[in-house]
């Protein structure tokens, strides 16, 4: 049996200062997040130099922290891994140098992980990956289709082309009067919803597995503006219904189709948006039609979080990959595999 | 005792390590290269060739801004992380205070100067012999700052690596009472920081921030807006 790994995570891309340690890659032995929400609400979005004074305020804490509710000493981890990006530059290189120093203080191994493979990976903590694998990333910052062959081999099938599905909801959630963040304002809504509104459906050029939100939300603000013109009272749910009926459906549509035509075995949803209850629901429906395993981790694991650094740092440890002391943040990261 | 000084408030890089009475190493990298890169490379390679293993060192020194509010960060993050990680104190000093003692032992008054862009400065104003503040550092416009130097009617000597942008309005407003640092004199030293830092007590490390001097332009527009509306 070969001995257990334990390998302390970071993450620091945007308004979450978190570290985690996690058991080989599966078991999550403390999981700490500060999420910093309630200093942006008043700006109504993340002001990423705010976001940047609060993790230097933050990040020893939280890293001490995660290691007391281990009731772990840094010398009993194998490796420290960090999110290397993307993310806000400000905001990344906070937990980019604080790994540094933590891993040249205790000589550990450090392993620079992207953010996209941290939100896959943190389905593992909850259920095995199966290959080949379809993985939809979809949250504040990404919405993106991933297809994997093993472990460390990513594929970006589709992606956004415009607004990230979550900055969308942000913002129709802003016309709506809704506190930020909007998604799940607008989520319980729709939920709650007896009608809908009628907005388009964008599905690109056929065939492509990319996304577009920006027309939409200028047809949901365009509605609203029309609507205020003539005087007509304007229903909140129904609008909301509306908007998410039309992003639950493209994006249901466009993974089912992907899962179909690259023949995977398991699919698994991650990033916030994940927790989004009626995507979920759409989701679920479908793959258990289509026959194929779909899984969704915990919201706490949707959401930022560092276990799911620490998980993907894992695979990549075990891999031989390393980092050295000049890693630096990384805003516009791209995705590369790690399994060539 | 082993010191590790720590400077990144601007664009240079200071580190040093000093061994009781002895500077052992000092560096200082004045080529705009992003700290977050370099800076854990530059200070493994000093200790590396100095022969000293991170757990050797006994104390860590940083200088906690004002400056550019990234730079200060990194060098700010490094140093707290290190003085956790290896159970060692943390000191802070300020990253003008740095600067000022590129002055010690002029005869008059040692003004700090660092850029803040739209003819902002940070800066202090620190007595030569003893490097002890005469005003507080601030955020300030510079000729409103230069008005209240003036009026002391001492001999002023100006330093920091961005004088240059702002020697002619400083000779304009003060005329001879002011003088100018030498190049080499106008970059922090890692080994000042560790002096000091010395003689200040230790931070709480968990709860050390920047000294950043000045609020976030985000929160300045939305006390504004508050206030427009109050
Ligand atoms: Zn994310």
């Amino acid at each position: 049996m070969n001995k257990d790994k334990y390998v302390l995570g970071i993450e620091t891309s945007c308004d979450e200062t978190a570290a985690s340690i996690v058991k080989n890659g599966t078991e999550i032995i403390s999981n700490v997040v500060a999420s910093q929400i309630e200093s942006h609400m008043r700006f109504g979005g993340v002001v990423p130099e705010i976001a940047s004074r609060h993790h230097v305020e933050q990040i020893t804490i939280i890293i001490a922290e995660a290691l007391s509710r281990a009731g772990m000493e840094p010398k009993e981890l194998d490796a420290v891994a960090v999110t290397e990006g993307p993310g806000l530059v400000g905001a990344l290189l906070i937990g980019v140098n604080a790994a540094k120093a933590f891993a040249f203080a205790h000589q550990l191994p450090l392993i620079g992980v992207h953010h996209i493979a941290g939100h896959i990976y943190a389905n593992r903590l909850e259920q095995e990956m199966e290959f080949p694998l379809l993985a939809l990333v979809i949250s504040g910052g990404h919405t993106e289709l991933v297809y994997m062959r093993e472990h460390g081999d990513f594929e970006v099938i589709g992606e956004t082309r415009d607004d990230a599905a979550g900055e969308a909801y942000d913002k129709v959630a802003r016309t709506l009067n809704l506190p930020y963040p909007g998604g799940p304002h607008i989520d319980r809504l729709a939920q709650s919803s007896d009608a809908a509104v009628k907005f388009p459906r964008v599905w690109l050029e056929e065939g492509s597995y990319d996304f577009s939100f920006s027309g939409l939300k200028s047809s949901v603000l365009n509605y609203m503006h029309n609507a205020a013109q003539r005087g007509e009272e304007v229903k909140p749910e129904h609008v909301a219904a509306g908007f998410q009926n039309s992003v639950v459906e493209v994006v249901t549509a466009k993974t089912m189709r992907a899962a179909e035509e690259y023949g995977v075995r398991q699919v698994i949803a991650a990033g916030g948006v994940a927790a989004n209850k009626g995507l979920r629901t759409s989701l679920e429906a479908g793959f258990k039609k289509q026959g194929v395993p779909f899984y969704i981790p915990s919201l706490a694991l949707c959401t930022d979080n560092a276990a799911m650094i620490a998980a993907a740092g894992t695979v990549m440890f075990e891999k031989g990959i390393r980092s050295n002391m000049a890693m630096n943040g990384r805003p516009g990261m791209e995705m590369t595999s790690w399994n060539k | 005792m082993i010191y590790l000084g720590i400077d990144t408030s601007n664009s240079p890089l200071a580190i040093a390590l000093i061994q009781d009475q002895t500077v052992l190493m000092e560096e200082t990298v004045n080529l705009k290269i992003n700290h977050s890169l370099t800076a854990m490379p530059a200070i493994e390679e000093l200790m590396a060739k100095a022969g000293i293993a991170p757990d050797q060192l006994t104390h860590i020194a940083v200088a906690e801004g004002p400056g550019s509010y990234t730079g200060v960060r990194i060098g700010l993050t490094i140093a707290k992380t290190l003085a956790w990680s290896l159970k060692i104190p943390l000191h802070m000093v300020s990253s003008l205070k740095v600067l000022a003692a590129n002055g010690q032992f002029f005869d008059g008054l040692v003004c700090p100067i660092m850029d803040a862009r739209r003819g902002t400065v940070f800066c202090g104003l620190y007595e030569g012999k003893s490097l002890e503040p005469v005003l507080d550092d601030r955020h300030s416009d510079l000729k409103k700052f230069l008005a209240e130097v003036k009026s002391l009617n001492k001999p002023v000597l100006f330093t920091g690596a961005d004088l240059s942008i702002h020697e002619n309005v400083i000779r304009e407003e003060m005329g001879d009472a002011a003088c100018f640092s030498t190049i080499q004199n106008r970059l922090p030293r890692g080994s000042n920081v560790i002096l000091l830092a010395q003689q200040s007590e230790a931070a709480d490390v968990h709860h050390a921030v920047p000294e950043y001097r000045r609020i976030t332009e985000a929160e300045a527009n939305y006390n504004k807006a508050k206030e427009g509306s109050a």
